[in-house]
């Protein structure tokens, strides 16, 4: 799938949720975030803590199928990339579990975090997003029947200075140069909000200028390139750990996007960048659209949101953020023509019909896009209160509807009412979501995990997302199934095995015995 | 998500006759509609508005 000219690639998305208790402002968001985690943790069947293990004692290695093979190299140190996969430590700020659709749900700092499953498609990507919606939502009605309870927004900013993250992960093929990912992606971040930002009252980081901006984490930049993710935000992240075979992928760490509610934005977000992606892997853009001053221009380009703000590439030609994401849009469709000659599988072409549709809505007349584009919706209707109540930009009632936009309760989040009622257009069907909350994507190791945590829930002691740790009868020790490569693991390959064990022990020997033979 | 039911928007390269007809009209929100978006957010909006607003407090985050 690496260096295929298709929008399909290993993909995921994270999201941290905004938290707060109602009247309680000082509440302290670690142990809400502990408690939002082990409340639907419970809900789950998943137990309470169970002893911890003594990597001295790793078994000799069990190998699934395609596996990696090896011995485990893990040390004490390391127990921190285990999530405890069935257990609830005393300390709810560590709450960290994974479910059985192959995702994580745990306390990221003060801010509860669900990170999808890992999938294969910008519509997959969407789907096991929303189903950590869902999720959220459960632990939500749980805590409810204890007032005041706890709300959570998926959104990125309190509008005081705080931001919280909503990343997305892509494997990309190792041989691409890094320098040439920074060379061509960073003027398609400067631009894509123009699509995918989902809209914020007040700019600057603490608001102090009213006013409606594109997007939420734009004014949260401040380099262009580097590690950090909570200070001195860059716009292209460089933390390289691809929780994969390293010699082979490189996981693109995004932390730039905003979280989305329109289902065509979340999908053109995931489905343009992996295209563009694509194209940097085939070094097809040859730093023919670099972008100066980035981080400026992307503050520029955030608070226009009519749409005129230009931006200035190295060549010296100035051109608005709409239009150089049209021309981003044009490159990739023509490099589609040469190589498939328009024949595109239907995940491309589903992407780039609809990149194409919201770009020539958005040129026409940006509040067209109201349906498709989430800072649209939302600036509809901030401005239908501006008109009907002659309010200001600094109008409290403005910036309560900005984050009750993101509450995540279906009768109080303003997002989830507007698809509720036919505002905005959907694509995922909303039972295809709540299989999702249970349901691990079929196509990736995720659904070894999932799986595996479904049907053993007593003997998956931990897991990761490269790794899945069983405690089984009559072994003195923990097995640990390496599973390195995305792509294995999946139903078509291991589903017989999986399906058919009778217990944690059968599955394991049989996976040994595919092993031997292949 | 074999079989699922794909939407498909018209894509300005399907030729002329495919494109979306251009539709100015359309752009302005039909004012019946805001009402009844407004009308409905009203009923479900927090009712101390600067007080939810204040109270709305995030520690940082990545």
């Amino acid at each position: 799938m690496v260096g295929d000219m298709t929008v399909r690639r290993v993909m995921g998305i994270e999201t941290e949720y905004g938290i707060s208790v109602p009247g309680n402002p000082s509440a302290n968001p670690m142990i809400l975030s502990g408690d939002v985690v082990t409340s639907y943790a419970r809900a789950q069947g998943i137990r309470p803590a169970r002893a911890s293990w003594d990597y001295e004692d790793e078994a000799p290695l069990r190998d699934a199928r395609g596996f990696e093979m090896g011995r485990a190299q893990a040390h004490p140190s390391q127990l921190t990339d285990q999530w405890g996969g069935l257990e609830l430590p005393e300390d709810p700020t560590l709450a960290n579990v994974v479910l059985t659709n192959g995702a994580r749900l745990y306390v990221d700092h003060a801010h509860p975090e669900y990170s999808s499953p890992e999938v294969t498609s910008p519509r997959a990507a969407v789907t096991w997003d929303r189903a950590g919606e869902l999720i959220m939502r459960a632990a939500v009605e749980r805590l409810a029947t204890v007032p005041p309870g706890v709300n959570l927004y998926k959104n990125n900013t309190d509008g005081k200075g705080a931001s919280y993250g909503t990343h997305e992960n892509y494997l990309m093929d190792r041989a691409t140069p890094f320098a040439r990912v920074v060379r061509d992606l960073t003027g398609f971040f400067v631009v894509r909000q123009v699509i995918c930002g989902s809209g914020r009252v007040g700019i600057g980081v603490e608001s102090r200028v009213n006013g409606y901006q594109l997007a939420q984490r734009s004014d949260f930049f401040e380099v262009e390139v580097g590690l950090e993710t909570t200070l001195k935000r860059p716009i292209i992240n460089t933390r390289d750990e691809p929780h994969a075979v390293a010699d082979k992928y490189r996981r693109v760490h995004v932390i730039i996007g905003d979280a989305n509610h329109a289902d065509v934005a979340n999908l053109l977000k995931m489905g343009m960048t992996s295209l563009i992606l694509a194209m940097i892997e085939d070094d097809a853009l040859r730093g023919e659209l670099v972008v100066r001053n980035p981080v400026s221009t992307l503050q520029a380009v955030s608070h226009d949101p009519a749409l005129n703000a230009l931006v200035e590439l190295t060549d010296g030609r100035r051109l608005t953020g709409l239009e150089l994401l049209t021309e981003y849009h044009d490159r990739v469709a023509a490099y589609l023509q040469r190589r498939y000659a328009g024949e595109l599988d239907a995940d491309t072409a589903e992407v780039m019909q609809w990149w194409s549709l919201v770009l020539d809505k958005l040129a026409r007349d940006p509040m067209e896009a109201r349906r498709e584009v989430d800072w649209v919706a939302k600036l509809a209707v901030l401005e239908g209160y501006r008109g009907r109540d002659h309010l200001g930009w600094g109008d409290p009632r403005l910036r309560a509807v900005d984050i009750q936009w993101s509450d995540v309760r279906a009768e109080r989040g303003l997002a989830h009412r507007m698809a509720a009622t036919g505002k905005v257009e959907t694509l995922i069907p909303d039972a295809e979501v709540a299989r999702a909350v249970h349901e691990p994507p079929e196509d990736t190791r995720a659904w070894f995990r999932g799986t595996c945590l479904r049907r053993f829930p007593d003997q998956v002691v931990a897991a990761s997302w490269d790794s899945v740790v069983f405690d089984v009868t009559g072994s003195r020790v923990f097995q640990r199934v390496p599973m390195l490569e995305p792509l294995r693991g999946t139903k078509a390959s291991v589903g017989d095995i999986v399906l058919g064990a009778r217990s944690a022990e059968d599955l394991l020997n049989a996976l040994a015995t595919a092993q031997s033979r292949s | 998500m074999a079989g699922q039911e794909q939407k498909r928007p018209k894509g300005r390269d399907d030729g002329p006759d495919d494109l979306p007809a251009p539709a100015p009209a359309a752009a302005q929100v039909s004012a019946t509609e805001i009402d009844d978006i407004l009308d409905e957010i009203d009923g479900v909006l927090e009712s101390n508005a600067e007080e939810f607003v204040r109270g709305f407090v995030q520690k940082g985050g990545q």
